[in-house]
């Protein structure tokens, strides 16, 4: 049958040409090379308890805060689509600043801000939270670079909101509560899971921000990205692959559970 | 269960939907509220079902003589049918059905099984029993708009609001809703409300039409009673076409185009000017004089496709006008666009005026 449209060819040519240049050939690279390493090695990588501690607090870390950035940006974005109050759009155009700010220059003022002597930091400390070089720096940090998924995800979601089901909820006898519980997060569900997997994606990746308020201590607040470059500066490339293929596959894993999740929900779109 | 509003007033900003209105309907009526679009009509249904706040300083709304002004839109047990049916996406039509009874305190709330018999009753009653599985996005609008009935339905409301019940369905399922809704009224007999801006749905459904106009009530009454005895020149303008003449009422006469017309009901008031107004099946048309006076107009263009044959016209003075004619007379009479036709008025229906004003 001949389309109206034309081009199925070309895009899809275009699409698998991008595709393959952008992420298979450097992904594959990385393959390539970790097929290279003896199997013994990878296993003493792979059992190594520092190397062990860095994953988890990378995919641990990254759960958590986005977890956490669901449920703050879930309130950021009602408060943005639902309300109309001073200062609006200048806090709309300003979510998108973590996306913009260097990681580098994030981190440090995270530091600076969380320290023991930064502003809100040193509050903290006599309390005996420590903030910076603790895991919950690291946790904050990722919850900073997350949040603009989480909202910009949402926002639209919520814009498509019929204040109409609201209203057909209460008149059926439903309290606020009920309607939030039985309406208004199942219907934002969709979204709500696809902003926490672009936030957990982003942050299981994140190195720059890090950096710098984790201190990067052995087995307490060192993460995966940074045990990498420290195996790339020691000349360890084995070990830095081996790390990076777990970190591929486990986050392939994630990503395609919550994928198969969301097609669940398929029927929402129809 | 009557529902009764006495001088309810609305404004939105500097805008007054609502004007004082006052409204009585009688339990296990069906009445129609209908209007043009910003007549209010929509405001006044979600005022009754509480969600919408009237201004301060409007009277109480009654249901069965009971105030329930100051109850939440939960408490007042209305079945509310919205427009696009905002039905749950993400709930099969069984849960959507379900809602109202699975939200209840639990004290009041029926048994798992309980609640499965009374869905799939309502389900049967609105025909879809075999449905109950599906998502809202899997039906079409017609059955949808069953679905959200039977959802209001399920929590056992004392009244029943329809907001423009049929408005966003194609002309068939249309009719074909509107018979079965009424056989629905008849059969459950539950006091309901609906909103509408199509007259011949109000003038066909409703026991009684309550004709609405910038926030005000223009005239309530049995559709035969709004139709032929229309009060006010916008309730004879609304309900379906209508030719208008300017004239002048003189000692029991109008006078208008050339024509003059008694009118009895008429016959003390000061001589004034007035509008004729002469709907399209009361013109006759001629294709020859008889001597009687007669407008005289010219065929611009004919429509013949339907029960009547619709006849557009203009007269010598360039008014446009409408008539209706059997297609057994548009047969035998030697009719063409262009032919010179006599018209002469069956039944007219006058409204004078005060001379400041048109």
């Amino acid at each position: 049958m001949q389309r109206v449209l034309p081009g199925f060819g070309l895009t899809l040519g275009l699409t698998l040409l991008y595709w393959s240049l952008i992420v298979f050939l450097p992904v594959a690279a990385l393959v390539v090379r970790a097929a290279g390493i003896p199997w013994e090695q990878i296993v003493r990588t792979m059992t190594d308890p520092r190397v062990l501690a860095a994953l988890g607090l990378s995919f641990g870390g990254a759960a958590l805060a986005a977890g956490l950035d669901t449920m703050f940006g879930l309130l950021v974005a009602w408060a943005l689509v639902r309300y109309r109050f001073p200062g609006r759009r200048l806090l709309d155009a300003m979510i998108d600043l973590p996306f913009a700010l260097p990681t580098a220059v994030s981190g440090i003022a995270l530091t600076s801000l969380y320290g023991p002597n930064g502003w809100i930091g040193r509050w903290l400390e006599p309390l005996g939270i420590h903030v910076a070089y603790s895991r919950l720096g690291v946790v904050i940090a990722l919850m900073f670079i997350g949040l603009p998924f989480v909202v910009r995800t949402l926002q639209p979601a919520l814009e498509d909101l019929d204040p109409e089901l609201e209203e057909a909820a209460a008149s059926l006898g439903a309290g606020r509560w009920a309607t939030w519980q039985r309406v208004i997060l199942p219907t934002l569900r969709p979204a709500l899971l696809t902003g926490f997997t672009l936030a957990f994606a982003r942050a299981v990746g994140e190195y720059g921000t890090i950096v710098f308020i984790s201190g990067n201590l052995p087995m307490k607040t060192e993460i995966a990205p940074f045990l990498i470059v420290v195996k790339l500066e020691q000349y360890d490339y084995a070990g830095a692959a081996a790390i990076a293929v777990v970190m591929l596959a486990v986050a392939l894993l994630v990503l395609t559970a919550i994928h198969r999740l969301q097609t669940s929900y398929s029927f929402l779109r129809g | 269960m009557s529902i009764e509003v006495r001088h309810m007033s609305k404004t939105f900003g500097r805008f007054r939907v609502l004007r004082d209105v006052s409204l009585r309907v009688e339990t296990g009526e069906l009445v129609a509220l209908l209007g043009p679009s910003g007549s209010g009509k929509t405001t006044l249904l979600r005022i009754i079902a509480g969600l919408e706040q009237p201004d301060a300083g409007s009277g109480p709304i009654l249901f069965h003589d009971e105030d329930v002004a100051d109850q939440r839109v939960g408490d007042r047990r209305v079945g509310f049918v919205f427009q696009h049916y905002a039905l749950f996406r993400h709930m099969t039509v069984f849960e959507n059905v379900a809602f109202g009874l699975r939200v209840r305190p639990r004290r009041l709330r029926p048994s798992p099984r309980q609640i499965r018999e009374k869905v799939e009753q309502l389900l049967h009653l609105v025909q879809l029993d075999f449905l109950a599985d599906r998502y809202p996005h899997q039906l079409s609008g017609g059955q949808r708009q069953r679905v959200a009935l039977a959802r209001a339905l399920a929590m056992e409301p004392k009244v029943l609001l329809l907001d423009e019940p049929f408005g966003s369905l194609d002309a068939k399922v249309r009719q074909e809703l509107r018979g079965w809704l009424r056989r629905l009224h008849d059969e459950i007999r539950l006091t309901s409300v609906f909103v509408t801006h199509d007259q011949e749905e109000a003038l066909e459904l409703a026991d009684r039409v309550v004709v609405m106009n910038e926030g005000r009530i223009e005239q309530i009454g049995s559709p035969d009673e709004v139709f032929h005895q229309p009060k006010t020149e916008f309730v004879i303008s609304f309900l379906g076409q209508v030719n208008r003449f300017h004239g002048r009422l003189e000692r029991g006469k109008v006078h208008f185009a050339s024509l003059q017309w008694e009118t009895p009901e008429w016959e003390q008031a000061e001589a004034c000017p007035a509008h004729v107004f002469i709907r399209p099946h009361d013109l006759q048309v001629a294709a020859s004089s008889n001597g009687q006076p007669a407008l005289s107009a010219c065929v611009q263009h004919i429509h013949s496709a339907g029960p009547k044959v619709r006849l557009e016209l203009a007269t010598d003075g360039g008014q446009k006008l409408l008539a209706e004619i059997t297609q057994e007379q548009y047969r035998t009479e030697p009719l063409t666009v262009g032919s010179r036709v006599f018209l002469t008025p069956q039944n007219i229906k006058v409204f004078p005026y005060p001379s400041d004003s048109t």
